[in-house]
């Protein structure tokens, strides 16, 4: 059992950093952290990615003249991709954090809410009014 | 003129005539007239499809298939015949009148009043002649959301929220009930063509069918079956016309016609007596009968208390369904006609009053009949015909359902429509009586209204108040010496 | 021309996909739109001659750089997605000719070469999530759309700055989901050792016990339910829809949603099969009851919005809610609705949408008040409310009304009743939140201080009227979307049994 999970170790550690990543996502309430929070739960999957490709014994495959076992490279050149849309969401993700302070004055999840709730209630009354 | 052309100018005439309102709104002289000639020429289009079907034929047009299997079909038959020239022939009654009474009140919106006429015209049409269940029921919605415009004409809180009840009712029960019976039929049947003879013998387990029955039947919210009878008298705060149109004209009488349709083409006469999954409507429909006429009797208000009148009136033709046997079909089908002319004429007649002396509660009616006795006349002769006296058509429908019930061996429902028909007495001769009996109240000039026969010490509404009620009256009476003859036309439907 | 007419499956993604840089060069206002409605134009007759094509001839495969499948990507089209392409560039179709006042109106116009090239991108995004037969690729090309979107609705910021919270909210949950999806394509490929879907079904077909298939099965339902908005992972949703720029709540609403069903979709049936292992369990006892919930909650949600924006998207919840409900049933009459109410749903909020667009171009904002009286000054306007609102609530003669047919025939089939009025009983409540609009419109009294205000210009109107029309058209005459769906339903049950 005990064999098992240490075998394992790497897949231990992928669910560690995704449980991590997604409580942050969840429980913060600063923008920038959130997003903190999403990069380390990404970064969870292409670990499990690149453990999947990982072959006993196989080295990169480059083609020599020795037969070598090779470890698949598939999972790694997919998650080249899946890191560009990472960079990408975390940039546009920053992008909107700024956008957001330039408005409200805070990336506090907590302000910008009662910002909005206070407006919501001004509109709410002219309406009734 | 081959008869499909006719029958699909049946539903074209009245949407060309909208679409010729609209453009016209400008003139309301033009408007009319075309109004007039829109109703004049439908009407002739309905009896010549009225020759045809009393010659034996049934025209049939497919116009579309909307899902494989289901198409848009419209079919003429001696039921829908009968509900086409009812209501065919009273939108020309009804559209005069409604000249009268809107220039006599000053409505607003007339355009879209008549409009809105025109398309529930249209698509009770469309109902009269649908070929099967889902064409019906694609008209009979078209109908619900036609009239709710007119029904919230007056645009204020009372109207908007009477108009709200109207639809949610309608809406409610039609999608609420009907669609699921009727895609149960679908299911079980494989058809929604109506056929003589019903489509669900031994497609569905008997013990189900009055399940399926009374999803129809309450599904049909346009029958007024208590307790989804709410919105007929919520409907009341529509212009009279409107409420004319609805009680007499269109859309109860396309919830009857509705149920008199599922009863004998979907169901079956027969399927439904062999197996007694139409007991229990008897006694809702008996319930309904009394319980509506009850509350006619309490109503102060003219028009609510018509409009209770109508919905114990209705349960007599959901009574004759309900009976299921030919004489109980036969007298309900006719029981839409004559209904129909009573109603219309008592409404009209609601609504003349109103327009010359501007009162609603029938106590402070007194004496009024000395002022305007044509109308008082017309008020009478409707009433006695609703009540069911000879020499007045109403006589014959009730006779038929008294006949059916006997036939039945069902003492108790014989003694449903004696009581009902003395309490119709109760609740409809008392403004007689008040109008001819009582003194005459002080003379005072209302409204601007234009009241011909000043002259003669009258206070008529104007004459196309008075003379479409008047004329219709007489319907009632020629209809007491012509019932056979539309006997003859029904007689195919029950084989 | 063969030369042309055998690329056309990669013609479909590249084209957009390859001049949404060159419009990011473009200045001005005029041109970059130009650019945007001619190549939606193009992905449409494409998608058009890729429908005739699949159903003339059968399914078409595509191996991307000739390298054949399952090692390179292939693009498969067959009924299904070739009638989703077809949604997708038809609504963009439509949408762009619309877009233009709209967005002149609501966006920066600095900005309008980065909003059209945002577009195109997510265009190209959809379109690629649907044509796509590699499980890698749908995640590639879902990230790009929903970027892409994300961009666009914080677009919305010059009206309102709740566009920006609304995006950054989205883009959160927006990659969570998406990265569950990843996650559970990487777990069934540890398994399968394949990425093509077409293999993958093969495949997988032995290992209905393993349990990282059956992980991998959550994570990509998951992860597509948040996308999809399936309750209760919508909450992103109405904000969303609410603060984006008309033209993109118009755009999104018709087809995002309906894209990630598709996926769905292409799983459950393609890849698993309703009667592989565990997943005819998931109809019955998850999708079935959130789509119930997600039907009432959204609709009596939708009820007491003020805002009309967000009335609709709460209504669109619950649209989604019905058309999870069709794949609940399992069977043909209610796939077919699903189907069906892909292309409805899009028909009625593309309508709607584009109707409310209308309404802000004029008078700003969309409250309930706001649009008091409106009836008679905007009469094309609220005439296309209202008869989009009927298709919503499934008035016949409408397309509303033929998926709720099909629904409520799925539902019997089944014998399950209670699920049949449940179906009706949440249409009556459709009827509560449209009718609250138009009555307002037609019978309410204009607020103080409104002006009169002017009917939307003809531009606007005519795609607009073109959507209600066919909400009626297709309402009547559903001969054609009945029979493609039909035999999308028979093909997925066909071939997962």
């Amino acid at each position: 059992m005990l064999d098992a999970i240490i075998a394992h170790y790497n897949y231990w550690l992928v669910i560690f950093l995704m449980m991590i990543g997604l409580y942050i996502v969840i429980s913060r309430g600063n923008l920038v952290k959130k997003i903190v929070g999403l990069n380390i739960f990404q970064t969870s999957v292409f670990l499990l990615y690149i453990t999947l490709g990982k072959v006993n014994g196989g080295t990169a495959p480059i083609l020599t003249d020795k037969p070598e076992t090779f470890s698949n490279p598939l999972p790694h050149v997919l998650i080249l991709t899946a890191i560009v849309v990472g960079v990408a969401t975390t940039a546009l993700g920053f992008a909107l954090v700024v956008r957001i302070r330039e408005s409200y004055g805070s990336i506090e999840e907590d302000d910008i809410l009662a910002t909005e709730r206070a407006e919501d209630e001004i509109a709410v009354n002219e309406a009734l009014s | 003129m081959s008869t499909e052309m006719a029958l699909a100018l049946t539903l074209l005439i009245p949407s060309l005539g909208g679409i010729a309102i609209a453009c016209a709104g400008r003139y309301p002289n033009l408007r009319e007239a075309i109004t007039l000639i829109t109703a004049s020429v439908l009407f002739a289009v309905v009896i010549s499809l009225l020759q045809e079907v009393s010659g034996g034929r049934e025209p049939t047009l497919a116009l579309i298939e909307v899902v494989p299997g289901l198409p848009l079909m419209l079919k003429v038959e001696p039921l829908g015949m009968l509900f086409g020239c009812v209501a065919s022939g009273l939108w020309i009654v009804n559209s005069l009148y409604s000249f009268g009474y809107m220039r006599g009140t000053n409505e607003t919106n007339q355009t879209r009043f008549y409009i809105c006429f025109a398309i529930a015209i249209a698509s009770s049409m469309g109902i009269a002649f649908a070929g099967n269940m889902f064409t019906l029921f694609i008209f009979y919605e078209i109908l619900t959301i036609s009239t709710y415009p007119l029904v919230a004409h007056k645009q204020n809180a009372e109207a908007r929220s009477g108009a709200r009840l109207y639809l949610g009712l309608l809406i409610g029960t039609s999608i609420g009930f009907q669609l699921v019976a009727i895609i149960w039929t679908w299911v079980a049947a494989g058809t929604l063509d109506f056929t003589i003879g019903g489509i669900l013998r031994d497609k569905i387990d008997p013990t189900m069918l009055p399940i399926l029955l009374a999803l129809y039947m309450f599904g049909i919210g346009k029958a007024a079956l208590m307790p989804f009878h709410r919105w007929l008298p919520a409907a009341m705060v529509a212009p009279t016309p409107v409420s004319a149109l609805l009680h007499a004209v269109a859309v109860v009488k396309a919830g009857v016609f509705t149920v008199l349709k599922v009863v004998i083409y979907i169901f079956g006469i027969e399927l439904l007596s062999e197996t007694g999954a139409s007991g229990w409507l008897i006694w809702v429909a008996s319930f309904t009968l009394l319980a509506a006429s009850l509350v006619a009797i309490s109503k102060d208000n003219l028009k609510a208390r018509l409009a209770y009148s109508t919905i114990s009136q209705l349960s007599y033709i959901i009574l004759g369904a309900a009976l299921a046997s030919s004489l109980g079909v036969l007298g309900g089908a006719l029981h839409i006609a004559t209904h129909a002319l009573g109603k219309i004429t008592l409404f009209m007649c609601a609504g003349a009053i109103y327009v010359a002396t501007h009162k609603t509660k029938i106590s402070d009616m007194q004496g009024l009949g000395r002022l305007m006795p044509f109308t008082f006349a017309a008020f009478c002769i409707a009433a006695l015909s609703i009540i069911g006296l000879p020499p007045f058509a109403g006589s014959w429908s009730k006779w038929y359902l008294a006949l059916a019930a006997a036939d039945a061996g069902r003492v108790l429902v014989i003694a449903v429509l004696m009581i009902s028909s003395l309490l119709n007495v109760a609740y409809l001769m008392p403004l007689v009586a008040r109008g001819f009996f009582r003194p005459a109240p002080p003379r005072q000039p209302v409204g601007a209204a234009v009241t011909p026969g000043a002259r003669f010490g009258l206070a008529e509404a104007p004459l196309l108040c008075v003379i479409p009620p008047c004329l219709t009256a007489l319907g009632c009476l020629v209809l007491f010496f012509y019932a056979d003859e539309v006997v003859d036309l029904l007689r195919p439907i029950v084989g | 021309m063969s030369l042309l007419s055998e690329h056309i499956p990669v013609l479909q993604v590249a084209v957009p996909l390859l001049s949404a840089p060159l419009c990011s060069l473009l200045r001005g206002v005029r041109l970059p739109w130009l650019l945007a409605l001619a190549v939606s134009w193009f992905a449409f007759a494409i998608s058009i001659l890729l429908l005739i094509q699949v159903m003339d001839s059968g399914d078409i495969s595509y191996h991307m750089g000739n390298w054949a499948p399952p090692f390179g990507i292939e693009y498969r089209v067959d009924v299904i997605n070739a009638f989703v392409l077809l949604i997708i560039s038809g609504i963009s179709a439509v949408a762009l000719p619309y877009a233009r006042l709209s967005v002149a109106h609501e966006v920066d116009p600095r900005r309008h070469g980065q909003f059209y090239t945002a577009y195109l991108l997510c265009l190209t995004g959809l379109l690629g999530v649907t044509i796509t037969g590699d499980a890698f690729n749908i995640f590639v090309f879902l990230e790009i759309s929903s970027l892409s979107a994300y961009v666009l609705i914080a677009a919305g910021a010059r009206q309102d700055r709740r566009a920006l919270t609304a995006a950054y909210n989205y883009l959160v949950l927006g990659t969570v989901g998406a990265t569950f999806f990843v996650i559970g394509v990487g777990l069934l490929y540890m398994v399968t050792g394949t990425l093509n879907i077409a293999d993958l079904a093969e495949r997988i077909r032995p290992l209905a016990d393993n349990r990282a298939v059956q992980a991998g099965f959550a994570f990509i339902i998951i992860g597509m339910g948040l996308k999809l908005a399936m309750f209760p992972m919508h909450t992103w949703l109405p904000n969303a829809y609410t603060y984006a720029p008309s033209t993109v709540t118009v755009f999104l609403a018709s087809t995002a949603t309906k894209v990630s069903v598709y996926v769905v979709l292409r799983f459950l049936f393609t890849v698993f099969g309703p009667a592989y292992g565990f997943v005819g369990l998931t109809f019955e006892y998850i999708f079935l009851p959130l789509a119930i919930l997600a039907m009432f909650i959204g609709s009596t949600a939708a009820i007491y919005q003020t805002n009309l924006k967000r009335l609709f998207a709460y209504s669109s919840v619950a649209q989604l809610g019905y058309i999870v409900l069709g794949i609940a049933l399992g069977n043909i009459a209610g796939l077919t609705a699903t189907v069906l109410h892909l292309f409805n749903h899009a028909l009625m909020k593309g309508a709607l949408f584009m109707a409310l667009g209308c309404v802000a171009l004029r008078i700003g904002a969309v409250s309930i008040n706001g649009v008091r009286g409106l009836g008679r000054e905007m009469p094309w306007t609220f005439a296309a409310i209202a008869g989009a609102g009927l298709s919503l609530i499934g008035v016949p003669s409408t397309v509303g009304f033929i998926s709720k047919w099909y629904l409520i025939l799925g539902a019997l089939e089944n014998s399950w009743w209670p699920v049949a009025l449940l179906i009706v009983a949440s249409s009556l409540l459709a009827v509560i939140y449209v009718w609250k609009i138009i009555e307002a419109a037609y019978f309410g009294v204009a607020p103080e201080g409104r002006g009169p205000v002017a009917e939307a210009p003809l531009e606007m109107l005519a795609p607009l009227w073109l959507m209600v029309v066919a909400n009626f058209y297709f309402g009547i005459d559903a001969d054609l979307t009945t029979s493609v769906a039909g035999k999308v339903a028979a093909t997925f049950l066909g071939s997962g049994s």
